[in-house]
């Protein structure tokens, strides 16, 4: 346990950050219709950041006029390969600026500077190369020989997990594609879109191509509402997403859901065990566990799970809670006090509902919102926290005897976003790979992203897929 | 003993993070001498003489003439220069490793590693580096391989036995494993990474596939076993990236020269560069070093 003294490294960049933002729509900042502007918090000092813009149906309706205008006269109209150069504008603008977003990122989110700055800024900056590649192809590759049809303005509203990452996801194969887009970041992390509305106006792009209104639920469901959007693309909780197809329901505005999930994590006693257990660490435990497809129920083959419950705790214990932006930090601030209260809460539920709770042993910063690494063992599958997605860095974990047994339990849930496997042998691996409903199956590994390789769910973790061609068939007629 | 299986790409990933551990402040100061501290200061060389082996005893004594550095672990020469590096060294505390049988290569018949090892401790080693059979571990030989061990570390008695296992050639990160398992169960004191006289050397996921046979051992056994990675360390940035992957998977009872060594001859020269920035804050003259 002393291994967590190392000596502050705290990461020395400052982003430039403005008191005030308005909102990003038709190439200009504009103060709201409302005049009302919401404190953004940082997370890990409960201190405000800055002050932003709150925009209503008045905002949205501007918004949507503007990218709609832009679809008409610039966008669609212009050679994809010119659309392709604006594209690798932005991504070399992401990557020139990493550090400065990362920053703001860590700043406004409470994720460690370390993930933000190896892991969303670089993939967010893929997304945008990968995407930037695609656009003076997808005539010849996708519908060959016929000019591919974009869809119009193109709405997007993105959690507050990965902020910049998941705009990214829509908005570089929206783009790409023809398409214009209205952004909305989540009320708790807007800065990192806002910075990207700032590249963007940097990198010249044309007037109302790239909108983003910030604001809250209220905000989001303004934009979903609005008659003139074409496509909406939606990463976040099952709740709300249910909500959003219900709005949409008979309109010929298209969709795509990325909603929750309760990803089984398997390990089979066959399993390289000391890497399976950096990998079961960094399914539940990477970025505070608020990741759609967190490796949240681990299924342990009976034979080890003496073992491997040992060996998770002596590693949890290991793990630097603090700072987020200290460069050793493995576990940041939890997103927003009411996450935390959500965590909290489901946290009791385990242990009044009988399971036994294993806690890293460690300090916590007196301010911030601050969540100790945490798994469950004797947990039941009737239970609350084996089947509601907690959000948060609590593991549990659950035993089986054959494969058989593995993948009942693992597909014994509503949602279906991924899976983990780790076994030794190739032909067990595939084969329980396959029978595994989820969107993605992570072979001896977990949470690798890559923007050529497609994401999304089944059932209850949503439809319609992101990345690689599957994903730009999303943007298109 | 069961054949533990090493997933190359988790590996791989989690050495890198490990090793890019962002080491400031008084953790650098601390390591950097405890890094000094660890370092078996080696020359394995065919140029090697009695003059160049005295004056590497003559800067493990004192690093940095004029300055608070630590003298280093240990040196490591050829048998021949055991007894000139032990009238060297007369007076410190600093103990002398010779690497034995057959060294590099290990292609010899085992009397004449045997009678290798003899030499070196008659001429007074502390410590005895051994090489494996390389062909006879990868052609499916481990008994031999195992019994090599046992028979050299019998006639070290309870002098100290680093068994190197030059890992750059045995092909697999599980071989590598495999080999980390046989030399602890066979009676190695310290497992130690490579000769440094072939291209592959100590690498980052190399040390952490080691480190974590050492914590498996130490599981099953409650001993706590050495190790040593050579070849190749030339950087503080370097050292410091491999005390973190030690902190982090064995812990603090590694984090000594009981436990711990670095074989290596440059990177002493820029620990003591990087030793001066910390206290000076700045980079002294590289000419203020000595080179030997």
């Amino acid at each position: 346990m002393n291994s967590s003294a190392y000596a502050p490294a705290l990461e020395g960049t400052r982003p430039i950050i403005r008191t005030e933002y308005g909102l990003f729509i038709g190439g200009k900042w504009h103060a709201p219709q409302s005049g009302r502007y919401d404190e953004t918090i940082d997370p890990a000092h409960e201190t405000a950041i800055a002050r932003v813009a709150y925009g209503g149906p008045e905002d949205i309706a501007r918004a949507i006029r503007s990218a709609r205008k832009a679809y008409e006269r610039w966008w669609a109209p212009m050679k994809p390969a010119t659309r392709a150069k604006y594209l690798f504008r932005i991504a070399r603008a992401i990557t020139e600026r990493s550090r400065e977003i990362a920053v703001l990122e860590s700043m406004d989110g409470g994720k460690p500077i370390r993930e933000a700055r190896d892991f969303d800024v670089p993939t967010a900056a893929a997304h945008f190369f990968y995407h930037a590649g695609w656009a003076d192809k997808l005539e010849w590759v996708l519908r060959a020989g016929r000019a591919p049809q974009p869809l119009g303005v193109c709405g997007a509203i993105v959690p507050w997990n990965f902020p910049l990452l998941m705009a990214a996801w829509k908005i570089a194969p929206a783009l790409a594609c023809g398409n214009t887009v209205v952004l909305k970041p989540a009320e708790t992390t807007p800065l990192t879109a806002l910075l990207l509305a700032q590249i963007a106006q940097d990198a010249d792009l044309p007037p109302g191509v790239l909108n983003v209104v910030t604001g809250d639920g209220a905000t989001g469901a303004s934009l979903v509402a609005h008659p003139g959007l074409d496509k909406l693309a939606f990463t976040g909780s099952t709740e709300v997403g249910r909500e959003i197809a219900r709005a949409l329901a008979g309109r010929s505005t298209r969709l795509t859901l990325e909603l929750g999930g309760k990803a089984a994590h398997i390990v089979f006693a066959d399993a390289p065990l000391d890497q399976a257990i950096e990998g079961v660490v960094r399914g539940i435990y990477f970025n505070q566990g608020h990741v759609c497809c967190a490796g949240s129920r681990l299924l342990v083959e009976e034979s080890i799970l003496d073992e491997t419950v040992a060996r998770l705790q002596q590693r949890i214990d290991r793990l630097r809670i603090g700072d987020p932006l200290d460069k050793n930090t493995d576990i940041g601030a939890v997103n927003s006090r009411a996450q935390l209260e959500r965590i909290d809460e489901l946290v009791r539920s385990g242990v009044e509902q009988g399971a036994t709770l294993v806690q890293q042993r460690c300090d916590l910063p007196e301010r911030g919102y601050f969540y100790r690494a945490s798994f469950f063992t004797n947990v039941q599958s009737s239970h609350r926290i084996a089947r509601e997605e907690i959000f948060g860095p609590v593991l549990a974990v659950m035993t089986f005897r054959t494969p058989e047994e593995a993948i009942e339990k693992a597909n014994d849930t509503p949602y279906g976003l991924s899976a983990g496997v780790w076994t030794e042998r190739g032909s067990k691996n595939m084969a329980v790979a396959q029978q595994l409903k989820a969107g993605v199956v992570w072979c001896n590994t977990y949470n690798r992203f890559d923007p050529a390789s497609p994401f999304g769910g089944f059932r209850e973790s949503g439809f319609g897929r992101e990345g690689g061609i599957h994903g730009l068939t999303e943007y298109l007629a | 003993m069961t054949q533990v299986c090493v997933d190359a790409v988790m590996l791989e990933s989690r050495a890198s993070e490990l090793a890019a551990r962002s080491i400031k402040g008084e953790t650098k100061s601390a390591w950097i001498d405890l890094a000094i501290s660890c370092i078996d200061l080696t020359t394995l060389e065919g140029r090697d003489s009695p003059g160049r082996v005295r004056s590497l005893c003559a800067k493990a004594r004192t690093p940095l003439p004029g300055s608070d550095a630590p003298s280093v672990a240990a040196v490591c020469v050829y048998p021949n220069f055991v007894g000139i590096a032990r009238r060297a060294l007369e007076g410190s505390a600093l103990r002398i490793a010779s690497v034995a049988t057959a060294f590099p290569a290990g292609q010899a018949e085992l009397a004449v590693k045997l009678a290798d090892t003899e030499q070196a401790l008659e001429a007074g080693a502390d410590e005895i580096d051994m090489v494996i059979d390389r062909g006879a571990f990868l052609s499916g030989e481990e008994d031999r391989v195992a019994a090599e061990i046992a028979i050299i570390k019998k006639r070290c008695g309870d002098r100290h036995l680093k068994v190197i296992l030059e890992t750059g050639e045995l092909g697999s990160y599980t071989a590598i494993r495999r080999a980390c398992d046989l030399a602890l169960e066979a009676g190695a004191d310290t497992i130690k990474s490579s000769t440094g006289k072939i291209g592959t050397n100590a690498t980052f996921p190399t040390a952490l596939a080691m480190c974590d046979a050492l914590a498996a051992f130490f599981r099953r056994t409650g001993v706590r076993r050495g190790l040593k990675l050579a070849g190749g360390i030339r950087t503080t940035k370097q050292a410091l990236g491999y005390l973190a992957i030690l902190n982090e998977t064995l812990g603090a009872p590694w984090l000594a020269s009981e436990r711990f060594r670095l074989g290596a001859s440059a990177l002493l020269d820029d620990l003591l560069m990087q030793r001066e920035r910390m206290r000076t804050g700045h980079y002294t003259r590289p000419e203020r070093i000595p080179k030997d």
